[in-house]
């Protein structure tokens, strides 16, 4: 199973979860596994056609999944999959 | 070299020692700080430890741009201010703080709110520019502003126990030119998705590990020692003392500067970032002394007064009250065969009531007075109580 780290800024859709073990072969795969299990992530994610948000990041491994095969980037047992949102904080 | 020719005091000398010994640092790079000039955006809670370590560090010029005061709220983080501070604009009060730490240092401050119009002549007098504003629209200004006038941008970002660190539109050695924020996050979360550390909160010192690695990358950047965090992203999760580095690419569709661009200068951040509706026609506007000209000439017209019988029991100028509540169902009160100047205490509810009125009655004779009764008492009857 796929290991999928979700950002403390989600972790409250998440029952406070950091660390989700997903099973699935493809990143679209996880997407659409932690967003049953887990609805209000959807809107965090996806937007109202069912595509990634541009302002979420997703990165199997170190690299970010649109300079892989984007949804269709395959995932084994070992993947790490990270989700990292924008985050405007600094100054307040 | 003969010590004449050595550009620094002797005190400079002894400052900078723990510097200066270092091999790959030397006294090159602590020159090349000296002759660096920085413009740091935001001074509050990484901009404080920034501000901080580049001022003892010895950087030779420093900027720094907020049009804050600072409150007791921000001490919690904001290691630059105290106590004596509250109440006082922050640059001026990092001026004093950092003047007693280096006297070496140049402080140039910018009191202001840094937008699409002050930018481009702010950034360009400097060399690097460290980021630490608290809100999407100003990240994309900045991010801009550092593309179109060809400058480093080191970018940090924090929330609740989440920070990020990356360094945007670096020139490397062999002249390639790294990614920057819009290849990173190619627009930004519609607003009120994701909360701003006044709305989510900010564990203290999450900023002050973040805004001192901001310094560090800064350092890097100026000396050109070591790899600076360019073409990669670093994470850091304070609950779980987790960190990252992700790898990212500069994207042929970035809109400043991929294979075909579309922004060739600074836009409307706010607007980008949905701040504000774009659709939004404006309203017809009346200034106090156009009003009293009307009045004046007898012209024939009715005032509207969409404030709350409080607020009318204190100043009135001879309006019907209708207050912004109310006044769809009263609607029918208000002529549409002669003008109508509608007015509140500053003229933001007299637009949406005038929008109302607009949109669900076909009206097309109101005209909003311009900065309201105020405006008023201050142009026609400086009398009348203000309040």
């Amino acid at each position: 199973m796929a290991t999928v780290i979700i950002p403390t800024p989600l972790r409250k859709f998440t029952n406070q979860t950091a660390r989700l073990q997903v099973e699935a072969s493809t990143v679209g795969e996880i997407i659409n596994r932690i967003t049953l299990e887990f609805p209000d992530l959807k809107k965090h994610l996806l937007d109202s056609q069912g595509a990634l948000r541009s302002f979420v990041n997703i990165f199997s491994g170190d690299d970010d999944i649109r300079d892989l095969q984007q949804e269709k980037t395959p995932v084994n047992n070992s993947t790490v999959i990270s989700i990292v949102p924008a985050i405007a904080g600094g100054n307040h | 070299m003969s010590n004449n020719n050595i550009p620094f005091t002797r005190e400079e000398l002894a400052r900078y020692n723990r510097h200066i010994i270092i091999p790959e640092f030397g006294l090159e790079a602590q020159l090349k700080l000296k002759a660096a000039k920085v413009l740091i955006i935001g001074s509050g809670g990484l901009g404080s430890p920034a501000l901080l370590y580049l001022t003892a560090a010895g950087v030779g010029t420093i900027g720094i741009v907020d049009f804050d005061v600072v409150d007791d709220s921000n001490l919690q983080r904001q290691v630059l201010f105290d106590i004596h501070e509250i109440g006082k604009p922050k640059v001026e009060a990092a001026r004093r703080r950092l003047e007693a730490l280096n006297p070496h240092t140049r402080f140039i401050l910018h009191d202001t709110h840094l937008n699409s119009g002050n930018a481009i002549e702010i950034i360009s007098g400097y060399d690097v520019i460290a980021d630490g504003t608290d809100n999407f629209p100003t990240r994309y200004l900045v991010n801009d502003a550092t593309l179109l006038l060809d400058k480093p941008n080191v970018y940090a970002s924090i929330f609740q126990f989440e920070g990020q660190v990356s360094v945007f539109n670096y020139v490397n050695k062999k002249g390639e030119r790294g990614p920057n924020y819009r290849d990173l996050y190619p627009t930004p979360p519609p607003p009120g998705l994701v909360p701003s550390c006044a709305e989510g909160g900010v564990l203290g010192v999450l900023p002050g590990i973040i805004g001192s690695m901001q310094a560090l990358e800064v350092i890097k950047v100026i000396t050109g020692i070591g790899e600076p965090l360019s073409g990669r992203f670093f994470t850091f999760d304070a609950l779980n003392f987790e960190n990252r580095i992700f790898n990212i690419k500069h994207r042929d569709d970035n809109p400043v500067n991929g294979l075909h661009p579309t922004i060739h200068e600074l836009i409307d951040y706010e607007q980008f970032c949905g701040m504000r509706a774009v659709e939004e026609k404006p309203v017809k506007e009346i200034t106090a002394r156009e009003l009293y000209d009307w009045q004046v000439r007898g012209k024939k017209f009715k005032l509207i007064d969409v404030r709350e019988p409080l607020e009318y029991q204190i100043v009135q100028i001879g309006g019907e009250l209708i207050p912004l509540g109310t006044i769809a169902e009263h609607s029918e009160q208000i002529p549409q065969d002669i003008d109508v100047v509608v007015y509140c205490k500053a003229g933001v509810r007299s637009e949406k009531a005038i929008r109302v009125l607009e949109e669900k009655f076909g009206f097309k004779n109101l005209y909003n007075l311009k900065g309201g009764i105020i405006s008023y008492i201050d142009q026609v009857q400086p009398e009348l109580t203000r309040y």
